[in-house]
């Protein structure tokens, strides 16, 4: 057994708004200068519909992750042979248009025009080329709220795959907000499709990291990745992503996403898993199994002999007890009502999100008479289809989904029957049995779900900086400044070598 | 004096601006040490004239390493002769060379036409594709056209043990006197195009990831052995 702790993610999607705060605190933060005007580490797609890039769940064109051959895991866009073969022409890498060329508005141009009989105008251009651009055709929210509508839905992977054809009649038509950011897998194919070994998943909080000065821009990473959330810089030419701002978290803080997350739909904890079981649990036949394989590598915060094993492992009191309180491990692990996206890219992709509900799609003609049990098969008749979010976040197994559909069904009868009476009948009722929970369960659940306050929806241990060699010395450096070294670098020689003792 | 300087003094003086130029490089500007690929910005065009032109030059740099590194007496004594080795470098150089001209002409092609990657591409990246142009166009011209119309020149017994001695630091520079000018023309380009390597985005030659396939697909780093430094 060896235990590793990670930092994860849980988004609750019936909280999401839609509102890109996330997105927009992160590009200010991350990703405002040249190179990554493309780039969003956390985005916020409409679906259905194609996402960013557009079809990126396209597996058979981006060939991003893994699959399995004659029972080994194998990368699906070819292993390190092939990878060397292609290393000059990546035939799957996702080019600029399957993003979009960033462009902005020459603002100068309303300031400083000369009087003319017209208004003067900001026309867009090019960050690239600098050139105008006489019609911005796509970007990365192009598709918000579904505009675009059935042109742009059936692009949605999803969707293609959905028997019943989907409706875009105005009375039928659903859609739900998925906000996504790196998974910072347990078994990410990105580090894997690097050749020069830049990519790593940091061993403390297992955050998945691209060291700047090994990367050579080799660029497999971008498509290697089933989510593509890594991207290329074109200014650099290096390797960016998501870095679960660990800055933030190494001081204790959520990352800036969740920081500013209108809806507040985001919980940041612990979990302890077991490495050695990971490959194992990422190798098992049905891509159904997956979700189960991946929730056996996790380990019981509570169980005596795995703290004791993770104190051996170097893990400290402080993560333990984060370990115990984490949001995570409540939503994903305990209550089960958390999923993993897309299991079946065999990555163990560690954000994961609770399903959203939506409403009764049939009518119900006598709404007061509606008893407890009634809401069992509403579950099948939500707006969204159980078909789809099982697409989505099972791989295509809708039970999953529906199970997770009942608790939280279940819960919101639970909490209304406290106010408006009924908690006996719903006690001896067949949704509490249908849904696999118990009252005090849901009491909880509707707390972390619905008043969690800032401390109980972000866990986050700091950083186990007393392992560091010199704290003295680093303390005021700035990593983003040529003035002191990179943050946990130490040089041991050359100009940068300040003092003797290092 | 001239033989001395241009075969003796500049080989020396371009090979040490690449050595301490990389290590430099290397040691102080990692951060700029990289594959520029602009797959990203345009594909059609990459797609041909990229594995045409690295491929190109990887049987290119083959074929010199059995012309120039290994000596004529080895093919000699495995009994290839000499007519036979010719037909061999004309066919096998001849082929390199042609896929390494076109696929740098498409190379070229693309940086001027394509407005992203003209508009990306630095003054560097313009010089390494003409300065490799030049050396890679005599050294074709002189594979397929100066060796089946002029004479197939042995330069095994002349250029050969010549750059053989640069190595063991004793220059036999009188071999080079008498060469053809082509040839000439030929060495001197790519000594002085070996001198201009760190600093262009040629860098990425020496970091082709060769330990990749023998590499852990996993890869994990703690935070106080980043890059692997244990204090």
């Amino acid at each position: 057994m060896r235990i590793k702790a990670q930092v994860a993610m849980v988004m609750h999607l019936d909280k999401c708004i839609g509102c890109h705060t996330c997105s927009v605190t992160c590009k200010t933060t991350w990703t405002n200068r040249p190179g990554t005007e493309y780039m969003w580490f956390n985005n916020v797609e409409t679906r259905p519909g194609p996402g960013y890039p557009k079809r990126w769940e396209d597996t058979d064109r981006y060939k991003g992750g893994w699959k399995l051959e004659n029972g080994k895991l194998k990368l699906r866009a070819g292993g390190p042979i092939s990878k060397l073969a292609n290393i000059f022409y990546n035939p799957n890498m996702a080019e600029m248009e399957d993003f979009y060329e960033p462009w902005t508005y020459d603002y100068d141009n309303l300031i400083h025009s000369p009087k003319r009989e017209n208004l003067p105008v900001a026309r867009p251009y090019s960050e690239i080329t600098g050139k105008y651009m006489d019609k911005p055709e796509w970007g990365s929210n192009w598709d918000d709220d579904l505009a675009g509508g059935s042109e742009i839905v059936p692009l949605d992977p999803n969707v293609e795959k959905l028997q019943e054809h989907i409706k875009m009649e105005y009375e039928k038509t659903f859609m739900m907000y998925l906000p996504r950011i790196c998974e910072h897998c347990l078994n990410p194919s990105c580090v894997a499709s690097c050749p020069t070994g830049a990519l790593y998943k940091r061993d403390e909080d297992g955050i998945v990291l691209v060291d700047h000065d090994a990367c050579r821009g080799w660029r497999f990473c971008q498509n290697g990745c089933p989510y593509h959330k890594v991207y290329y810089n074109w200014n650099t030419h290096k390797a960016e992503k998501c870095n679960f701002c660990y800055p933030r978290t190494e001081a204790g803080l959520p990352t800036i996403c969740s920081e500013t997350c209108v809806g507040r739909i985001r919980y940041i904890g612990v979990v302890l898993y077991d490495a050695d079981k990971v490959k194992e649990a990422a190798s098992v036949e049905d891509p159904q199994d997956l979700y189960e394989a991946q929730l056996s590598c996790f380990l019981d915060p509570f169980d005596p002999e795995i703290q004791k094993k993770a104190r051996e492992a170097g893990i400290n009191d402080s993560w333990l007890e984060a370990a115990k309180e984490s949001p995570v491990y409540k939503m994903a692990m305990k209550w089960k009502i958390a999923l993993p996206l897309h299991p079946e890219y065999r990555t163990m992709p560690m954000v994961w999100y609770v399903p959203p509900l939506s409403p009764i799609m049939n009518h119900i003609t006598n709404e007061e008479e509606l008893d407890t049990d009634g809401y069992i098969p509403a579950v099948d008749q939500m707006r969204i289809p159980i078909e789809y979010l099982a697409s989505i976040l099972a791989a295509d197994d809708k039970e999953v989904v529906r199970k997770v559909l009942l608790k939280l069904s279940a819960m919101r009868v639970y909490m209304r029957g406290k106010t408006v009476g009924g908690i006996d009948e719903f006690r001896q009722s067949e949704l509490v049995k249908a849904a696999n929970t118990s009252p005090e369960e849901l009491e909880e659940m509707a707390r972390l779900l619905g008043v969690a306050k800032y401390d109980e929806r972000y866990v986050i241990p700091t950083g186990r900086r007393e392992m560091d060699d010199d704290l003295y010395y680093k303390q005021g450096t700035c990593s983003l400044e040529d003035l002191a070294p990179q943050e946990g670098v130490n040089p041991r020689f050359g100009m940068m070598k300040v003092r003797d003792n290092l | 004096m001239a033989g001395i300087f241009w075969w003796v003094i500049f080989p020396y003086i371009a090979l040490t601006i690449m050595i301490l130029g990389l290590l430099y490089r290397f040691t102080f500007r990692q951060l700029t040490w990289a594959a520029p690929s602009t797959n990203f910005l345009e594909k059609k065009w990459l797609r041909i004239g990229s594995p045409l032109f690295h491929y190109g030059i990887i049987f290119a740099f083959i074929g010199h390493v059995m012309g120039m590194v290994i000596p004529m007496e080895f093919y000699q004594g495995i009994g290839i002769s000499d007519h036979l080795y010719h037909i061999g470098a004309m066919w096998g150089g001849g082929i390199a060379g042609l896929m390494v001209v076109v696929g740098l002409v498409i190379l070229l092609i693309r940086k001027i036409t394509i407005d992203p990657v003209r508009i990306k591409a630095t003054f560097a990246d313009f010089f390494s594709v003409l300065a490799l142009l030049f050396v890679a166009g005599t050294g074709t011209y002189m594979s397929i056209i100066y060796n089946t119309t002029v004479v197939a020149y042995e330069y095994r017994a002349t250029i050969g043990p010549w750059f053989r001695s640069l190595f063991v630091f004793m220059p036999k520079y009188e071999l080079m006197i008498g060469i053809p000018w082509i040839l000439k023309i030929h060495v001197a380009s790519a000594f002085a195009f070996f001198a201009t390597i760190p600093f262009t985005r040629l860098v990425h030659i020496f970091s082709f990831p060769i330990r990749y396939p023998a590499r852990s697909p996993q890869q994990y780093r703690s935070r106080d052995n980043y890059r692997g430094q244990h204090n």
